[in-house]
């Protein structure tokens, strides 16, 4: 497809991928426009962190088919590195711990970095600690968070925090929020969705994977789509999460048998 | 392992190349003869000849340790030459006289050697071929009564301190290597730090290997008398040969009462290629003796080079409240082996000490830290703590630690923390989603693993040192 609306941020078509050989993305299509919160719901393992990884370009998934463009570039022409340096950020559902490198270390090597790109200057690190805390102040995060190596002993929600501090100290294009509302207590959660909230502008969008109904009170999505084996089956309001949250997936699987059976007919 | 790890591991060797000077080169091969014609060539005096035959002497009844977990074909002693030398032309009294292809030797090899020495205040003790060529700031040094230079000169000089404390710690017969060294050892650095003085620079010696095929056989002796301090640093570098060179050094510290040696290494001789042909095989002993009270001796090596490494600085804590202490980064790539670690020997009441170990091992290499903590029954209040961490880059090199524990006094208090962690995929591709490129995230894990170690180090060798690992473990990505 040509790059048309210039809102249009990210563009799948028809996205097959593998892992250790085995299919998992069966042809899937997703489109997000500038602006847009868009949430994605499923069962588990129907393919929800293979796809938001894919996007960033884990080197232990490959591409199998299909297309995908971003800001009306070929995304598989990028390296991860050139990707996240393009705006692709991804909020990791499980953040793994770099021992040994501290936070505030990683966090000003990957602000500097964006910024050489991005042709501004990089900030020594008296200039990038004041930056820092004012980020995490928005977040509610102890600035102890610094010196502690990368998530290193880090409980499951203070990991989280972390990811979305790095979502605001990035400030990316396209962020994939990766299940950050698992593991966050009630009050960080409200916390964490005022962060997104507020980081939130008419230039980027916002791709929440969820289970819960709960975070989509706090961010409300403009589509909520449901991800089943490999492929996004039903795309609907955010009403659509009020739905599923009372009648479970199995009903969305059905209606789908259904109209793939009535298009074949068709056809 | 992916494409990106692949490439980022491996670099080339830097420093391959060769001097071309004149050497003076004893014929292959090891007899009485030989020990005679090294002791005449160095107008030895008959103490020292004695040393000599007696080691060798020794070192016939002795077999090659097989206990290292490293794998080499038989070494042939009879296949190596003992003795190399630069032709000496005159006594070399200033820069200026020194050989000007030696010096652009040390330029190639990154030891600006003036600039190093004056903007750091560095003295250097340069070492080519076993033969000390130059010694600068010695005249300043010796104002405060600190004699450093020569092993060689030091025999003539000093023969009083020589003979008294050669062989202390390290007895002639003590193993394989050690007999081997002190049977032929020809030259090495001597220093003295007199009672209280506290050595006003650091001290440094850059050793080079250069002649294909001859063993190097470094002897170095520390002495700190009672209050005495002193920081000594010595850097190894060796060019690139197909064949495999035997370096066998024997270093022995000695730290009286209330005195501190500080002695930090970093060891880059030639590794061999990516196939693992050529490169230096690194058969070192290193002891220090904590021989008054209050006293400390601490080892920080950086190793990084060398086919095979065998080396275990140690500390033998004799006097009461000494305290040893042993800092150390091993890196190994490609078909690298190296088996390291350190003894911490407690006799002295009070006797404290601390062993941090970081082991780094990449392509097809194997990396064992090997570590004993001995407390005698005497050693009341004893105290150890050790620390050994490896870490693997890739899943074709392995990581081993086997830490021997002997505690002969139930008071004494003896903590080992271990642990094995590896650079994987899914760490690099946290820093590519953050925009950081595979090279610059490998050096940031190294470099945060390495902390520790590092810190113990003075800050121009630390420097020195993140580099080193820089070109080690860094390459084109991609
Ligand atoms: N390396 C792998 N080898 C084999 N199967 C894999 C591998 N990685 C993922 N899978 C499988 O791919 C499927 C999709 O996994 P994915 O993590 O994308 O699911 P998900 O929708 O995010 O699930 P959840 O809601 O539980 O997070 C699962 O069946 C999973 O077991
Ligand atoms: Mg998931």
């Amino acid at each position: 497809m040509i790059y048309q609306d210039s809102r249009t941020l990210l563009e799948v078509r028809g996205l097959r991928a593998t892992v250790s050989g085995i299919e998992i993305l069966k042809g899937l299509d997703f489109t997000v426009n500038s602006g847009e919160v868009h949430a994605i719901m499923g069962p588990n393992g129907s393919g929800k962190s293979t796809f938001a990884k894919v996007l960033a370009g884990h080197p232990a998934y490959t591409v199998t088919g299909g297309t995908v463009s971003f800001m009306g570039r070929n995304l598989f022409d990028l390296a991860p590195e050139e990707r996240a340096r393009a705006g692709v950020f991804l909020a990791f559902q499980y953040p793994i711990e770099i021992p040994g490198v501290a936070n505030s270390q990683f966090l000003r090597l990957a602000y500097n970095t964006l910024q050489a790109q991005r042709g501004k200057d990089e900030l020594d690190p008296l200039e990038f600690d004041d930056f820092v805390r004012e980020k995490m102040k928005l977040l509610e995060m102890n600035p102890d968070f610094l010196d502690r190596s990368v998530n290193e002993g880090f409980s499951g929600g203070e990991k989280k925090r972390n990811e979305i501090l790095q979502m605001a100290i990035l400030e990316p294009r396209l962020a994939i929020l990766d299940e950050t509302d698992s593991g966050l207590d009630i009050d960080a959660l409200r916390i964490v969705s005022q962060g997104v909230n507020q980081l939130a502008n008419p230039e980027s969008a916002t791709v929440l994977v969820t289970h819960y109904q709960r975070l989509l009170n706090y961010i409300v999505p403009d589509f909520v789509h449901v991800m089943e084996a490999g492929r996004i089956i039903k795309t609907g309001g955010k009403e659509l999460a009020l739905e599923l949250e009372t009648r479970g997936y199995d009903w969305v699987g059905a209606e789908h048998l259904e109209q793939e059976a009535a298009g074949r007919v068709a056809a | 392992m992916s494409a990106v790890l692949q490439n980022l591991v491996n670099q080339p060797y830097k420093h391959g190349f060769v001097t071309d000077i004149e050497s003076d080169v004893a014929p292959r091969g090891l007899s009485e003869e030989t020990i005679l014609m090294i002791s005449a060539k160095k107008q030895e005096p008959e103490w020292l000849l004695d040393f000599r035959l007696k080691a060798y002497r020794q070192w016939l009844t002795m077999v090659e340790p097989a206990w290292p977990n490293v794998k080499y074909p038989p070494i042939d002693f009879q296949e190596i030459s003992y003795y190399a030398a630069p032709k000496p032309k005159k006594k070399l009294s200033s820069m200026d006289e020194v050989d000007p292809e030696l010096l652009r030797t040390f330029e190639k090899l990154g030891v600006p050697m003036h600039e190093r020495a004056a903007l750091a205040g560095v003295a250097v003790d340069v070492i080519f071929d076993s033969v000390s060529v130059t010694t600068t700031y010695k005249h300043k040094l010796a104002e405060v009564g600190i004699i450093f230079g020569s092993i060689s000169e030091a025999v003539h000089e000093h023969p009083e301190l020589v003979k008294k404390y050669l062989g202390s710690v390290v007895p002639v017969g003590d193993n394989f290597y050690a007999a081997l060294n002190s049977a032929v050892f020809t030259d090495g650095s001597f220093c003295f730090i007199p009672k209280g003085v506290k050595c006003p620079m650091d001290l440094s010696t850059y050793f080079r290997i250069n002649t294909e095929g001859s063993g190097q056989f470094e002897r170095t002796l520390i002495i700190a008398e009672e209050g005495a301090s002193v920081s000594y640093l010595e850097g190894c570098t060796a060019p690139r040969f197909d064949t495999n060179q035997l370096h066998a050094a024997v270093v022995e510290l000695i730290a009286l009462d209330n005195a501190d040696i500080k002695y930090s290494t970093v060891q880059n001789w030639y590794a061999g290629d990516e196939s693992g042909v050529g490169g230096i095989y690194n058969f070192v002993t290193k002891r220090g003796l904590c021989r008054g009270v209050n006293s400390r001796i601490s080892w920080t090596q950086v190793e990084t080079g060398s086919a095979i490494t065998w080396k275990y600085p140690s500390c033998v804590l004799l006097g009461d409240n000494s305290v040893g202490e042993f800092y150390s980064v091993a890196v190994t790539n490609h078909h690298q082996q190296a088996d390291t670690g350190t003894k911490m020997i407690h006799i002295g009441r009070n006797t404290r000490s601390t062993i941090v170990s970081k082991g780094i091992s990449a392509g097809l290499s194997n990396n064992s830290y090997r570590g004993l903590v001995k407390v005698a029954p005497s050693a009341e209040g004893a105290r150890n703590y050790s620390q050994c961490d490896s870490m693997l880059i890739g899943d074709r090199c392995s990581a081993n630690t086997f830490p021997y524990i002997q505690v002969r006094n139930n008071r004494a208090k003896v903590e080992h923390e271990a642990s094995t962690s590896k650079i994987g995929e899914d760490q690099l591709f946290l820093f590519a989603q953050r925009g950081i490129g595979a090279e610059e995230a490998v050096s940031m894990i190294i470099n945060g693993f390495c902390k520790d170690v590092f810190q113990q180090l003075p800050m121009e060798f630390a420097v020195e040192a993140t580099k080193l690992l820089g070109f080690k473990l860094e390459g084109s990505v991609g």
